[in-house]
């Protein structure tokens, strides 16, 4: 461990804890108190996964296809809370919000095969090359 | 042996090296689930209107496990913050909620939710005798008002009747505690039926016979399979109750109404499992694989929680970069989940 900064931690968290751990070597590195700042964010971002799951449950008994005489509202409406939910969980839970370029730049390359795959579903159902399109049913 | 920048970052990724393996992992991990999500809307597309069902799964059971995989992504991360802050009290009471908020989502699925899958009875009706079933089936009630048919009549297997050698069936039954009962024979061409030979009911008063059981005494040599005594589902007990017309939050569960359904009439038969359609082939697979990789994460922090605690005395960083690690595998557990919620519960 190199934490030359490791002085620089609140003096109550590092005696406290070291009354707690006496074989802890170590005190707290120097993103500890910025990590005590997030956990309240941690908390927020839970209850409003939560309350976005009794939102997407909510809104699948709204029957938007019925009403408006369309295919696949409610799944896009479902999806799009499905993909904000999840956002939040790579973006506060996962860190990718100030994470490393390099992850990020596999990420990217993930995105691409990934969305590469549902481009192949999709065209299974709407073909541009011999013109087939079979997307309503 | 000793790997490499366990702790300190390497250089040229600027990340330690178990970050960069469980993102590239990961990567790995979202075109798997990815392929089964295309399978998904393939089968779903490619289902005729009636058959991708909607409704069969108990959407209160889902919401609770999905609060609680959500809750369990929080504590996770406190548990990993807490080791961060060298407070090892908190580490260890914030992965314990941890690992219980997963032991009880995999017990609720497999106690709960796929046990009443596999007991509840599925019959597929053939196309050209939906009208003979009109009564449960509330086909024309449902083309009124615009809704794809319903194809099938579910519900509690209350007991099967069958035809053919009764010592041969009254072995099967005692073998698997039911009861043999002589039926009178009923419905049109019931003159014609008497003819075949006497007519039996297989079936245990009170807790009716596991559509399992029926598939093993209709595959006995000699005994024909005739009809089934079903308890009707509610919504096919009165298809045509517009409460019906749509899931309901609440699921209203099974009426007090019988009915007799004739084996000759049904397309295909058996328990809510994997090969009674498309639909729970997928929701078996994708589940069930999701329900692995809960255990798995479970397993990895019990591990954490327990002998691999240890780790703190001579070096937290490396703990508590071991816990951001597998932490980010269970946010992926929970982010598979946000999708297979709707998808399979709701929509």
């Amino acid at each position: 461990m190199s934490d030359s900064q490791a002085h620089a931690a609140p003096a109550e968290h590092a005696t406290k804890d070291a009354a707690h751990e006496p074989h802890d070597p170590h005190a707290p590195p120097h993103d500890a108190h910025e990590i005590a700042h997030h956990i309240k964010l941690y908390w927020i971002i839970g209850g409003v996964l939560a309350v976005f799951t009794m939102i997407t449950v909510g809104l699948s008994y709204l029957d938007f296809d019925h009403w408006w005489g369309m295919h696949g509202v409610n799944m896009v409406v479902g999806m799009i809370v499905a993909s904000f939910k999840v956002s939040l969980v790579g973006a506060i839970f996962m860190h990718l919000k100030g994470e490393k370029p390099t992850i990020w730049r596999f990420l990217y390359f993930t995105l691409f095969f990934f969305l590469g795959l549902f481009l192949l579903t999709f065209f299974a159902y709407a073909d541009p090359i011999f013109g087939t399109w079979h997307l309503t049913r | 042996m000793q790997i490499p920048y366990e702790v300190q970052a390497r250089p040229d990724t600027g990340l330690y090296n178990a970050k960069l393996g469980i993102w590239l992992f990961l990567a790995s991990e979202v075109m798997l689930f990815g392929g089964l999500f295309s399978a998904y809307i393939f089968l779903r597309m490619g289902a005729e209107p009636g058959f991708w069902p909607l409704g069969l799964l108990n959407v209160p059971i889902g919401t609770f496990n999905t609060i609680v995989l959500i809750f369990s992504s929080v504590t996770v991360v406190l548990a990993w913050a807490s080791l961060k802050m060298r407070k090892f009290a908190d580490y260890k009471k914030w992965m314990g909620i941890t690992i219980v908020c997963g032991a009880l989502f995999l017990i609720v699925k497999l106690t709960l939710e796929y046990p009443a899958k596999f007991s509840h009875f599925g019959a597929y009706i053939e196309k050209d005798k939906w009208s003979k079933y009109e009564d449960y089936l509330g086909n024309k009630h449902l083309a009124e008002i615009k809704r794809p048919p319903r194809v099938e009549i579910s519900g509690h297997l209350h007991g099967v009747e069958v035809r053919g050698d009764r010592a041969v069936i009254e072995d099967f039954a005692k073998a698997n505690g039911l009861v043999v009962k002589e039926v009178s024979h009923h419905g049109e061409g019931h003159a014609e039926d008497e003819k075949k030979g006497p007519l039996y009911e297989v079936l245990h008063e009170k807790k009716g016979i596991s559509p399992a059981k029926a598939e093993k005494l209709s595959k006995i040599k000699g005994v024909e399979l005739v009809a089934f005594d079903v308890q009707l589902d509610a919504h096919n007990a009165d298809p045509t109750n517009k409460n019906y017309d749509r899931a309901n939050f609440i699921p209203p569960g099974l009426s007090e109404k019988r009915a007799i359904i004739k084996a000759e009439d049904v397309h295909s038969w058996s328990a809510f499992v994997p090969k009674h359609s498309t639909y729970f082939a997928t929701y078996f697979m994708i589940t069930g694989l999701h329900g692995l990789h809960v255990l798995g994460g479970v397993l990895v922090f019990a591990y954490f929680w327990g002998p691999g605690a240890a780790l703190y005395r001579k070096n937290p960083e490396h703990l508590a970069n071991r816990v951001e690690v597998a932490g980010l595998f269970w946010h992926f557990v929970d982010l598979v989940w946000i999708f297979v919620f709707p998808l399979f519960y709701l929509l």
